[in-house]
């Protein structure tokens, strides 16, 4: 198999513990505990675990604003010690900035890196294009819908080129049928372009849905606890399926990893 | 699915909104608009008859048309405009240096954290100081000249504004930021891409607040010293009890005033477009 485009090796991240109590022995938190994965070329692989368990913080260390405290992120094969070019992310908000318009905050990241107005605007353009928002390049955000925001986000994260998206939890704010719909976008773009993908999220069936493989984080600190491929065909098209009876057996599966059934009990 | 909300005031709204002799006339109409002029109107009838309706002399409360008399004869006699010229460019000079300082202090202090922490005593015990009270020190100083008073005004509009700024950027969203050092901006691009713009909507209220304040600082440096201004009308018509000249004074100080907020909010309109229905929640104003 092909060179990993986003590798984690051994990587464990600790924070100051900043409230800590008197006679707690311990000055800082893990985060993240010897974690190790891979992402192959064009592989989207989902990442799940309970709230608070240090995705975040690892998704962080992938697009270089965070360093490991111990351990080795790659990208492309180059070791990450600040944010990259080969790397863009996605967030649950769309960060669009509200004084510039949709086009223009599409061009944000081709704008820091000093592409030529011209170059930037037919990119942007282009892009808006596939994420279906062409009538609305000169709209400012507060004009648009979550769900358009997002695609504007998501024209934003492509706009620049690269070969790894991180997508912490991107449609969790979503109603439930604008989320399908981006997913299906996100499903048939990824496909499209060969992209590779670390996808946050606290939707087990949007994991299902969307990825070649799913990664199960334990509680604080955050371990990779199990991961499993899932073995469903239409990747590239994840309204069909969600619909496929394979999807029934992986659900609860995840439900037991993650102690879901416990919690409610 | 996705709809766009076509209610928002949007750079295309303006293209179709009506023009804005239609709109004046329109608001001329309206009941409430009626009744705002109709309490001017009753308000001026009243300082015209009501001081001697009580008896209340002349140089206590001067009627409407003793103080318009007065008007006129301060712009042939005294020169009027030309000190309402000095006073109006030393507002305008003091607010601009002033709106300046404060974006400037605003901003470094707000970009390094270090900065503030060191400073911050200083600066508030400066803002808990009564600006006005170094007028007569900047007098001493500088003389009888423009000097003062545009000091004056500059310390009192510069907290305002730099609190504001510096507040902005204390609380600008962390992961605005780390989106722009996700694309590698650097220092520099991080501040004029993003927070130089998150910084203008508090800006635009510490300017509303500014300038007003501008013309406090400079009548109080006026008042102090020098032959110049409305604020040594003020003070040369109260010594030479004229109360209807510290009556046209103040007056126009506030004419000056009301001018300068305009013009902020004004500024502010075009400057903060892409806000929805900025309008709408200072009641037009």
């Amino acid at each position: 198999m092909s060179e990993p485009r986003l590798e984690f090796r051994d990587v464990t991240k600790r924070f100051p513990n900043r409230n800590r109590s008197a006679g707690e022995a311990e000055s800082y938190v893990t985060a993240v505990k010897d974690v190790t994965l891979s992402v192959a070329d064009g592989e989207v692989v989902s990442l799940i675990g309970p709230s608070g368990c240090g995705k975040s913080t690892l998704l962080n260390m992938g697009s270089g604003l965070d360093l490991p405290s111990s351990g080795d992120v790659y990208v492309d094969g180059e070791r990450v010690e600040r944010p990259n070019e080969h790397v863009a992310f996605m967030l649950q908000k769309d960060l669009l900035l509200p004084w510039r318009s949709i086009r223009e905050n599409v061009e944000f990241g081709l704008e820091i890196k000093q592409v030529a107005p011209a170059d930037r605007r037919e990119r942007a353009l282009e892009l808006l294009d596939k994420c279906h928002l062409s009538g609305f390049a000169d709209h400012y955000p507060h004009q648009l819908s979550g769900g358009m925001r997002q695609r504007a986000a998501m024209a934003r994260t492509l706009a620049v080129d690269p070969s790894v998206l991180l997508m912490d939890e991107p449609f969790s704010a979503l109603d439930a049928q604008t989320k399908m719909v981006l997913q299906q976008d996100l499903g048939e773009t990824v496909s499209a372009t060969g992209k590779t993908v670390l996808f946050i999220t606290h939707d087990l069936i949007e994991a299902v849905a969307l990825s070649d493989r799913v990664l199960v984080m334990s509680q604080r600190p955050g371990t990779i606890i199990e991961e499993f491929t899932v073995d469903l065909p239409d990747r590239s098209d994840p309204m069909k399926r969600r619909s496929h009876p394979g999807v029934a057996q992986y659900v609860p599966k995840l439900m037991s990893l993650l102690h879901i059934g416990e919690a409610a009990a | 699915m996705d709809t766009i909300d076509k209610s928002a005031a949007g750079p295309h709204a303006a293209t179709t909104a009506p023009s804005w002799w239609t709109r004046t006339c329109r608001a001329l109409m309206r009941r409430e608009t009626a009744l705002s002029i109709g309490v001017l109107v009753v308000f001026l009838a009243a300082w015209e008859w009501g001081p001697a309706l009580f008896d209340i002399p002349a140089y206590i409360i001067p009627p409407v048309s003793e103080v318009f008399a007065e008007f006129f004869r301060m712009i042939t006699v005294d020169r009027l405009f030309y000190h309402v010229g000095y006073t109006a460019a030393e507002v305008i000079v003091g607010f601009a240096l002033g709106t300046l300082l404060g974006m400037l202090i605003g901003y470094i202090l707000g970009m390094s954290p270090t900065a503030e922490f060191v400073l911050s005593p200083y600066i508030l015990a400066l803002q808990i100081a009564p600006k006005v009270a170094f007028a007569p020190l900047f007098v001493m100083w500088f003389g009888f000249t423009v000097y003062p008073k545009i000091l004056v005004a500059v310390l009192i509009v510069f907290f305002p504004i730099m609190v504001n700024v510096l507040g902005a950027i204390r609380t600008l969203d962390h992961d605005l930021v780390n989106l722009a050092r996700s694309f590698n901006a650097s220092r520099l691009q991080l501040f004029w891409k993003v927070e130089f713009h998150a910084a203008m909507p508090p800006l635009f209220a510490g300017l509303r607040i500014g300038s007003t304040l501008a013309v406090i600082g400079v009548v109080v440096g006026e008042m102090v010293g020098g032959n110049t201004g409305l604020g040594y009308l003020l003070v040369f018509g109260s010594g030479s009890a004229n109360t209807a000249m510290v009556f046209v004074s103040i007056i126009l100080l506030t004419l000056i005033g009301i001018l300068a907020y305009v013009a902020v909010v004004w500024t502010e309109r075009r400057v903060l477009h892409y806000i929805p229905a900025r309008g709408a929640a200072t009641g037009g104003i």
